[in-house]
């Protein structure tokens, strides 16, 4: 069984939702970002979505983009970026952890390699932001040959026949995307979206996840009210992270709590 | 279903947010409609006609050829309303815009010209424009951000990044992926993800229609070479499309050679050859052994990009078109070249163009046609040259 499997059936079991923080890997430097990631994890983080830097992250609004040319001045590159990722699983074996990224840089590695060594690192998922449905084929192919979990994004405009082949290929979690728009807070959250989650679940999708604009406890508890099996924060975690980790712990612990 | 590949080859794609997909299925929808209809063709045809000034002349510039063996001709695409051949396809998609029920422009522009060319067409069409312009870019091409701003659309400059046409696609992306219901995103050349290379060749392959045809009036055949500038690669397409199949005709686009390919201070992602996936497409990019891309350097805003459109990228591939790079200061002798020779303040752009056009001249010991596309004017260059001078 896969670590999101065991997770989410523990979780369901107890009757609560996931919490999956987001930080991207190296921001600002590799050791302080350890540090930042043991503390989500230390309080209360279900899993981790973990950014990769990339140079031209277009999903991504202003928080999530700072924090990669943060990474990125500080020397963070993939190949450090996936051992900061071992360094993490040596000591926290059984946390969940997905990776997300850009098609250059899984391009640029070569498809199949990339996923080889992201297994190698002990990612459990990848989601590559700027990869689609319609291109996924190569990427989805790859990465069950390497038993990583390719994660696929459901957008609030997505047409039945989008969310049926997101249901049908994304493993490990759906990442449902909360509203139009790149990551960031300064829009928040869309209202939940009940009718793309029931589709999802009449296809029997991985357990769904809500993103984008999450950053109150209170939208936490939302998203599990409309059916969600969790909710990822991403901006909210970064912004909590540059304020330090004892402002970070408090943010993950407070989120956590809401999805109890 | 689409008659159009998204693929040349391996190149092209749609490697975009899956939120995006939609936007691009219902543009493809709304193209590929257009394209087979009478009514939306008239009114194009008209638009180019009585708004830009089509058909533009075709000059031959007897004066600039340094040999005697060697006729240069200059499709003078510098004529067109708004300075540049970026007129054409912004018309076109402009009218796609209003029939797919949209009112509100995003784009994104290097030298200023597709945002100028963006900026007058909304204007006469009653649509709000918003274009981000990289903030270094701001500053080298001022005299374009203004006339945008007189024309009432919103210049919005981007720091990110290098603060030049790249960062300005990410930003305009970012809005997009915001406002897709509302608003069309107006990408300025023949990138970006599928169907924009298709389109925009389409809107831009009058440039070459018209020249080929031009030159059979003037000499009685087709040229032995077919010369144009390669930024993203809307101008050279446009100059190419009606040639590829004239397998007599080489085709020849000029990258931006920067300080010289092999400083790495340059904008010839072609000459480069590394392939890799950014702004919706496969294309050869410039980046590192990472795949982190690369800043783009070249004197020229509207050439300053680190990738370039997926049919070029296939075209080079097969073999069928040569790219080659051409340096800052080559450019700039092209561009006094033709001031003084024939009275024709060419874009930095087209000069780049011209001065493999030169090169290839002076180096000719045979008879030959050059046809070379001046694909803008060089009046939004003035203070680049000025300073180059030590004058501002
Ligand atoms: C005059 C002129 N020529 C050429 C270009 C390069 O664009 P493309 O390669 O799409 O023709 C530009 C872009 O701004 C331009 O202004």
């Amino acid at each position: 069984m896969s670590l999101y499997q065991s997770l989410f059936e523990r979780l369901r079991a107890k009757k609560e939702g996931a919490f999956i923080p987001f930080l991207t890997l190296g921001d600002p430097d590799l050791d302080t970002s350890f540090e930042l990631l043991c503390t989500l994890v230390e309080n209360g983080a279900d899993a981790l979505e973990l950014g990769v830097p990339f140079s031209d992250p277009v999903a991504d609004g202003p928080t999530i983009q700072a924090a990669t040319l943060r990474a990125l001045a500080s020397g963070t590159t993939p190949k450090k970026a996936l051992a900061l990722v071992r360094r993490l699983k040596d000591k926290y074996p059984e946390i969940p952890v997905g990776l997300l990224t850009y098609a250059n840089l899984v391009f640029a590695a070569g498809i199949d390699q990339f996923y080889l060594d992201a297994k190698a690192a002990g990612v459990d998922s990848v989601l590559v932001a700027d990869v689609p449905i319609k291109e996924s084929a190569p990427f989805v192919k790859a990465a069950k040959a390497a038993k990583v979990a390719p994660v696929m994004i459901a957008p609030p405009n997505a047409s039945e026949a989008t969310l049926k082949a997101v249901a049908q290929l994304s493993e490990g979690y759906v990442y449902l995307v909360s509203r139009a728009g790149v990551t960031g807070t300064e829009t928040a959250a869309g209202k939940p979206l009940g009718h793309i989650i029931d589709t999802l679940k009449r296809y029997q999708s991985a357990p769904v996840v809500l993103g984008f604009g999450i950053a109150e406890p209170e939208q936490v508890k939302a998203a599990l009210a409309a059916g969600c099996a969790g909710a990822i924060s991403g901006s909210a975690a970064v912004k909590a992270a540059e304020q330090g980790p004892e402002q970070l712990a408090a943010f993950s612990a407070s989120m956590k709590a809401a999805s109890r | 279903m689409s008659h159009f590949s998204p693929y040349f080859g391996e190149f092209g794609g749609t490697f975009v947010p899956e939120i995006l997909v939609p936007a691009l299925d219902q543009l493809t929808a709304a193209f590929e409609n257009a394209l087979e209809d009478d009514s939306f063709k008239a009114e194009l045809g008209a638009l180019l006609k009585h708004y830009a000034g089509r058909p533009t002349p075709l000059y031959e510039a007897t004066h600039l050829s340094p040999n005697p063996l060697v006729r240069i001709f200059l499709k003078r695409e510098d004529l067109l309303h708004g300075g540049a051949h970026k007129t054409n396809q912004v018309l076109a998609q402009a009218l796609l815009t209003k029939r797919m029920g949209k009112n509100e422009i995003i784009a994104e522009t290097g030298a200023g010209q597709h945002g100028v060319a963006t900026a007058m067409v909304a204007a006469m069409m009653g649509m709000k424009a918003r274009i981000y312009m990289g903030a270094k870019d701001c500053e080298r091409q001022q005299p374009n951000v203004y006339r945008m701003k007189l024309m009432g659309a919103e210049v919005i400059p981007v720091h990110a990044g290098s603060g030049t046409l790249k960062d300005a696609v990410n930003e305009a992306l970012r809005d997009w992926a915001a406002n897709y219901d509302t608003a069309h995103y107006l990408l300025g050349t023949a990138a970006g993800p599928h169907p924009f290379p298709h389109l925009v060749r389409e809107f831009q392959r009058i440039i070459g229609a018209e020249a080929k045809a031009q030159m059979i009036e003037a000499i009685g055949r087709l040229p032995d070479a077919a010369i144009a500038c390669v930024g993203g690669g809307s101008n050279a397409i446009g100059l190419f499309a009606d040639f590829i199949d004239e397998k007599d005709v080489e085709l020849i686009g000029v990258e931006p050679g920067g300080e010289g390919v092999e400083t790495g201070k340059h904008g010839a992602p072609i000459y480069m050859a590394k392939e890799g996936i950014l702004h919706g497409m496969k294309s050869y990019l410039m980046q590192d052994e990472d795949g982190q891309v690369e800043e783009s350097h070249s004197i020229s805003a509207g050439l300053d990009y680190p990738a370039v459109g997926p049919q070029h990228a296939y075209l080079a591939k097969t073999g069928r078109a040569q790219y080659v790079p051409i340096n800052d200061d080559e450019a700039i002798e092209g561009f006094k070249a033709l001031c003084r020779s024939e009275g024709i303040i060419p874009a930095i752009e087209s000069s780049h163009a011209l001065a493999y056009a030169l090169k290839r001249a002076k180096a000719a010991s045979k008879e030959e046609v050059l046809l070379v596309n001046l694909s803008g004017r060089g009046d939004k260059d003035l203070n680049t040259i000025m300073k180059l001078e030590g004058l501002l």
